[in-house]
């Protein structure tokens, strides 16, 4: 068996697959498929200061290989993260990633202070949401926004912090270096991309927010391209995301640079699609006589 | 809840485009509830189609789904044979709270609504009243099957061709009228849906509705399939129809 834990910005992770925000609730959905500590991680569903209800539906809609989705950031607030469900999760043996959102950088900053004396491992900075009409995006596509909310953030916490990236730019490479300037420890990426569906007998958009954020296998070719370019771009660890459903995604997008993955709307398809992922991955390892996952990191050859 | 591949072991189409499957699921048949629906994959599609579950054996480790083909996902699942397996996740959600088999129970269903209650008026037998609504004689599915439960059944059509002439709710007003009702279960249109929780609070009966979204996970994982709901002090907020339901009080529910 070859070694598939990585470190990302100091934390050990016992494989490289986490679940994404957004994705898996606050842990507790998926429990009757496998227990939390078959993750490396688990980044928690994006939470902000104050109890979010979300938008209305429809908030979900089909894509060809993906679906988009408009929810809107509906979550109950930190405090309920803190309180209900922080003293479950830190006994379920997986790196928790918190990942936090606002409309406005001082909401950032005190959403991050709230988790900072906390038993969360890892804060992901959510400034890619698109479904939301302040902050959010807004703050991960404009270079000087998104370097005012991670400074705000980093002097909040000493905890290490992702900031996880929008797709929804022209040049991914501008914004992952600000994050990197600012003092980020990580990047993660894609955020969904914003799409839109129609219904042609209604002439209604399908999702109520009209747009919403693309993800699913659709997706996965411009992660990797993103994840590719991000990588050769920053010297701090890069995690991959986006359409990810199978080990042999896994394995690509850890070649294009990613030092470790999340799986997301996977799930829905496949709720057993992490572990799978985490055994077919070592199996391919194994075959390879690879011993260590990390020495693919970034190996893609480019032409 | 687990994954399970189930065998078509019977297909039969009730009407146009709709079908009924008998399908091999111990697994799912041994936990799953009146009311509760499963996730089915749709060869060639993303997401997993929420399917209500129409009938239970726990013993035999059967389930009796039905189907309409609603779009491109549904006529994927629709094309699958005898010989093909349906890969479902189940069984999911909260279903109708039954009452005392004994108390008098009125099935309320508008077209695909009706099969999800086929599984309480089992329950209540000859102590349940089933009535649906449909758009024509054609449309008309599983009289056989609920009249061999003991319940009676009465259908209304749009079009006059089969029972009565105009909408389900008149056969609701007129059987609150005539027959002592203990509780209503109901599954259908939104406007349907709406006009019997009406009804029922005005005959202070109670009534559960189940209640359908677009869903992606079926689990409460992604939030997706938001439903405006009241809370216990009245306040408004959004619930979720695959883990907060898809069964509701109706009086929860905002119309």
């Amino acid at each position: 068996m070859a070694n598939l834990a990585v470190n990302i910005a100091g934390v050990e992770l016992k494989n490289p697959v986490i679940t994404a925000s957004g994705c898996c609730g606050f842990g507790r959905e998926f429990l009757d498929f496998y227990p939390l500590s078959a993750l490396g991680g688990i980044s928690l569903k994006g939470t902000t200061l104050n109890p979010r209800e979300g938008n209305p539906p429809h908030r979900i809609a089909e894509a060809p290989a993906g679906m988009l989705n408009s929810v809107g950031l509906q979550n109950p607030g930190v405090q309920v993260l803190l309180e209900k469900d922080l003293p479950w999760l830190k006994e379920q043996n997986t790196v928790l990633i918190a990942n936090l959102a606002g409309s406005s950088p001082e909401e950032y900053r005190a959403v991050t202070e709230a988790v900072e004396g906390s038993d969360i491992d890892m804060i992901e900075l959510n400034i890619s949401c698109p479904n939301v009409k302040a902050g959010g995006i807004g703050f991960g596509t404009d270079c000087d926004l998104a370097g005012g909310v991670i400074r705000e953030v980093r002097a909040a916490t000493t905890k290490p912090l992702i900031v996880k990236l929008t797709p929804n730019v022209t040049d991914i490479t501008a914004i992952a270096k600000v994050a990197e300037a600012e003092g980020a420890d990580a990047v993660s990426l894609i955020n969904t991309i914003t799409a839109m569906r129609i219904d042609i007998n209604t002439r209604r958009p399908i999702l109520h927010n009209n747009t919403g954020g693309l993800s699913g296998p659709a997706v996965f070719p411009v992660a990797v391209r993103m994840v590719w370019q991000a990588a050769n771009a920053v010297k701090i660890p890069v995690i991959g995301l986006g359409g990810i459903s199978t080990w042999q995604d896994g394995i690509e997008m850890m070649m294009a640079g990613a030092r470790a993955i999340q799986v997301g709307a996977a799930l829905f398809t496949n709720p057993m699609a992490p572990v799978e992922i985490v055994e077919g991955m070592n199996a391919w390892l194994d075959k390879q006589g690879i011993k260590d996952i990390n020495d693919i990191v970034g190996t893609v050859k480019p032409w | 809840m687990i994954q399970e591949k189930a065998a078509i072991m019977g297909r039969r189409q009730l009407s146009p485009g709709v079908y009924k499957y008998l399908l091999s699921s111990p697994g799912i048949a041994r936990t799953a509830a009146a009311g509760q629906f499963v996730q089915v994959t749709a060869p060639g599609f993303f997401l997993r189609r929420p399917i209500s579950i129409c009938r239970i054996d726990p013993q035999a480790g059967t389930l009796v789904l039905v189907m309409e083909v609603r779009g491109q996902g549904t006529a994927a699942i629709a094309g699958l044979g005898s010989e093909d397996s349906l890969d479902l996740i189940g069984p999911l959600g909260h279903g109708f709270a039954l009452k005392d088999a004994a108390s008098h129970a009125l099935c309320v269903g508008g077209g695909i609504g009706l099969p999800p209650l086929c599984q309480a008026a089992a329950h209540h037998g000859a102590n349940a009243a089933v009535v649906a609504g449909f758009r024509s004689a054609s449309a008309v599915i599983l009289a056989d099957e609920v009249e061999n439960l003991g319940a009676s059944f009465a259908v209304a059509t749009d079009d006059g061709t089969a029972g009565h002439h105009g909408l389900v709710t008149d056969l609701v007003k007129k059987h609150l009228e005539e027959n002592k009702t203990d509780v209503i279960y109901a599954c259908g249109p939104m406007p349907m849906l709406k006009a019997v929780a009406a009804l029922a609070k005005e005959k202070g009966v109670e009534c559960q509705v189940s209640l359908e979204e677009r869903m992606a996970c079926g689990m409460g994982a992604c939030l997706g399939c938001a439903c405006a709901l009241y809370d216990e002090k009245g306040e408004q907020h959004y619930g979720h129809v695959c883990k907060d339901g898809p069964v509701f009080p109706a009086e929860r529910v905002v119309w």
